[in-house]
């Protein structure tokens, strides 16, 4: 059984900037990786070769075994979020929902988008114009797009961002049962608990580089953030 | 390494200006000298028609320069070699260079001989249009950062030019009907000269065609060095 | 089941008519503009020197040809606000899809932008509606074609610049010259009376340019878009 996600010296450059640095790594079904670093990184760059939006200079992404810049299959199993919303203002919550399900040949396209959105507990917006919703309810609809064509691999950028308690809350065990269903994630966080919460791997990057990576299970979060500290030169948030 | 990386390969400085570009001075300062001095006057346009030994070779210097800008583009597209799409930035600029002669001396000629500065002649529109699409992809050139979207859009940019040509000509031989009749000079058929004149002729175009090749050849070698000089100024970084 | 190319661009082409239905102000903004730019050349010219019914071809034609510009410019803007183009990306659906399924939805925009303004353009110049009109607007759906086909793919790269609104217009025009030409040669025979056979080269060149030029684009627009 091939790892879902996997990345061999994976790299990057801009121009003469390494952005990302021979990166490698493997999560198999149902593992997950919290990714933490500075702004600086190329931890948005990292996701972004691996989602198959960028070409990489010189290594490879691999999604369940095909290259990510591969055939279009390969692109039918990711699920991006991203820093931007990747919404349409102009569409209500559902349309924007459904145009996703439908590219990606979804059976039953509108109901799925209505399963997806009532599992984020947004639904009752449904109708609302994006443009016309809170930051945290455009992250709430962007997480049901992601998620409504059940993807295998999630990669997503910081998707606490704007949330309240109860649209963590719900986004926390939405990812443990996508996990529970086999799917394999990258979540890049700055909070060290949310983090921690959904991860069975807990890596730093640094310049390019994966600086440490642990497993999660018997991890003291204090003695993590300390840690963190210590290779980057700056603080985590707090929970 | 991969091919993107220019400093792998190109380690060996080259000169910017080296042997063939003095020989191409040396052979255009030779066709002035005969054209000037010792090839005959024209009976009936008289000595404005020696613009003919600068405009032609200019218009042909021109499409070779647009013909390695094409053949360039699609090298990279197909290669990803990023050699080729400096070549072809040096093509294009070498091209509207040669293009704007052109248009210069076809203007000169055209006040002298038939007392308009400009006329909507089939091969000057053409130049005109071959010109600004130059313009249009330095212009690309400038408005992109990145190296690798840079050299990709302008390789797509360029090849789509070059399949727009035909139409262009097309489109403006259709309408020839109402335009100004053509020269006698720039008739497409074998140009009906006397053998001294013939032969400046040809020596012009041979000596516009080597300074084209030898122009670009320069401006490649050139940006070569300065991409040399970024990368080892980077080098730490790196 | 990932969506076939028809399909996909079926799906990528009503989203943006539902964008475009739901905000409509650059549907609008297009055809005031197009037909302020016919009331300002027809002032621009002396009415005795050159009767309307011979200036307008050459107005006509150029004046769409900037509302279309105009519009296809918003094609890829969309799509970069809150980074949607992404979505499109990190589907399955072929890339050619993308653009074939913006192309359409521009075609009809642009379409729609003529069926008003070409008899408002009948209107200002004194043309005979009834021979006209309906010619004309068949000749626009021809030119219309060739000027989004180039148009939507400069869109994509323009908007990926600094100077998107300046590189579309400087990109495309000489592309669309062939396109005017064709279109305004032919529509001043049409208002001349000429029998429609006389245009028949010019409209011929016309296809076989729509036809090389979404074949070349299509093939190109994947270039563009990768990263």
């Amino acid at each position: 059984m091939p790892p879902t996600l996997e990345a061999t010296g994976l790299t990057r450059l801009f121009g003469r900037q390494r952005a990302v640095d021979g990166v490698t790594f493997a999560l198999a079904a149902g593992e997950s990786m919290a990714l933490f670093g500075p702004n600086g990184a190329g931890k948005t760059t990292l996701l972004r070769l691996l989602a198959g939006l960028l070409r990489p200079t010189a290594g490879s992404a691999v999604i369940s075994g095909s290259e990510a810049r591969g055939d279009a299959h390969v692109r039918g199993r990711v699920g991006l979020i991203s820093h931007q919303t990747m919404l349409y203002p102009a569409l209500t919550a559902l349309e924007n929902v459904e145009f996703a399900a439908r590219l990606h040949g979804v059976e039953s396209p509108r109901e799925a988008s209505l399963a997806a959105l009532e599992r984020m507990g947004i639904a009752a917006r449904q109708a609302s114009l994006v443009k016309t919703l809170s930051r945290g309810m455009q992250q709430r609809v962007s997480i049901a797009r992601a998620i409504v064509h059940s993807p295998a691999v999630l990669l997503l950028d910081e998707p606490y961002t704007g949330l309240d308690a109860s649209g963590a809350a719900v986004l926390s065990s939405m990812l443990h049962e996508l996990r529970r269903a086999g799917a394999s994630m990258l979540v890049v966080t700055h909070n060290v608990s949310e983090g921690l919460a959904v991860a069975t791997h807990a890596t730093v990057m640094l310049g390019g580089r994966f600086a440490s990576t642990e497993l999660v299970s018997g991890m003291d979060p204090a003695g993590f953030a300390e840690k963190y500290r210590a290779l980057a030169g700056v603080e985590m948030a707090a929970a | 390494m991969t091919s993107n990386s220019l400093t792998a390969r190109d380690t060996k400085p080259q000169p910017v200006i080296d042997w063939m570009f003095w020989l191409a001075v040396a052979a255009v300062a030779f066709t002035y000298v005969r054209a000037i001095w010792f090839t005959p006057t024209e009976a009936t346009q008289g000595p404005s028609q020696k613009i003919f030994y600068i405009h032609v070779p200019s218009v042909l210097a021109g499409y070779l320069a647009f013909g390695v800008l094409g053949i360039m583009s699609i090298v990279h597209l197909w290669l990803k070699e990023e050699r080729a799409d400096r070549m072809a930035a040096a093509a294009a600029e070498v091209a509207v260079l040669f293009f704007a002669i052109v248009l210069i001396t076809g203007s000169i000629y055209a006040k002298v001989i038939w007392g308009a500065w400009w006329v909507w002649e089939l091969r000057l529109t053409l130049t005109l249009l071959l010109w600004f699409l130059g313009v249009g992809y330095l212009v690309m050139r400038g408005a992109i950062e990145d190296p690798m979207m840079r050299a990709r859009f302008c390789a797509v940019l360029a090849i789509l030019q070059v399949v727009l040509i035909p139409f262009v000509h097309l489109s403006v031989y259709f309408v020839r009907d109402h335009m100004h009749p053509m020269p006698v000079v720039l008739k497409p058929s074998s140009p009906s000269l006397p053998n001294s004149m013939l032969m400046t002729f040809l020596i012009s175009v041979a000596s516009f065609l080597l300074m084209s090749a030898a122009l670009i050849r320069a401006r490649y070698r050139l940006t070569m060095l300065r991409d040399a000089a970024d990368a080892a100024e980077q080098g730490g970084m790196a | 089941m990932r969506p076939s190319l028809i399909q996909a661009t079926w799906i990528v082409a009503r989203k943006d008519l539902l964008i475009e239905w739901r905000t409509r102000t650059a549907f609008i903004s297009a055809v005031v503009f197009s037909m302020l730019g016919l009331a300002v050349f027809y002032f621009a010219w002396s009415p005795t020197a050159v009767s309307p019914a011979d200036l307008a071809p050459g107005v006509v034609w150029v004046v769409f040809t900037l509302a279309a510009i105009l519009a296809v410019q918003r094609s890829f803007s969309i799509e970069l606000l809150e980074r949607a183009g992404d979505g499109l990306l990190v589907s399955p659906v072929d890339r050619e899809a993308i653009y074939l399924g913006k192309a359409i939805a521009n075609i009809i925009f642009v379409g729609a932008i003529q069926l008003v303004t070409v008899p408002v353009a009948a209107l200002f110049y004194g043309l005979p509606f009834g021979e006209v009109v309906p010619v004309m607007l068949g000749i626009g759906a021809l030119a219309t074609v060739g000027l989004v086909a180039v148009g939507t793919l400069f869109a994509s790269m323009a908007v990926n610049t600094r100077m998107a609104e300046l590189l579309l217009p400087l990109l495309s025009l000489p592309f669309f010259l062939p396109i005017v030409m064709a279109a305004g040669q032919s529509t001043q025979r049409l208002v001349a009376g000429r029998p429609m056979s006389e245009s028949i080269s010019w409209l011929k060149m016309l296809v076989a340019f729509d036809l090389v030029f979404i074949v070349a684009c299509t093939l190109a627009f994947p270039y563009t878009i990768e990263e």
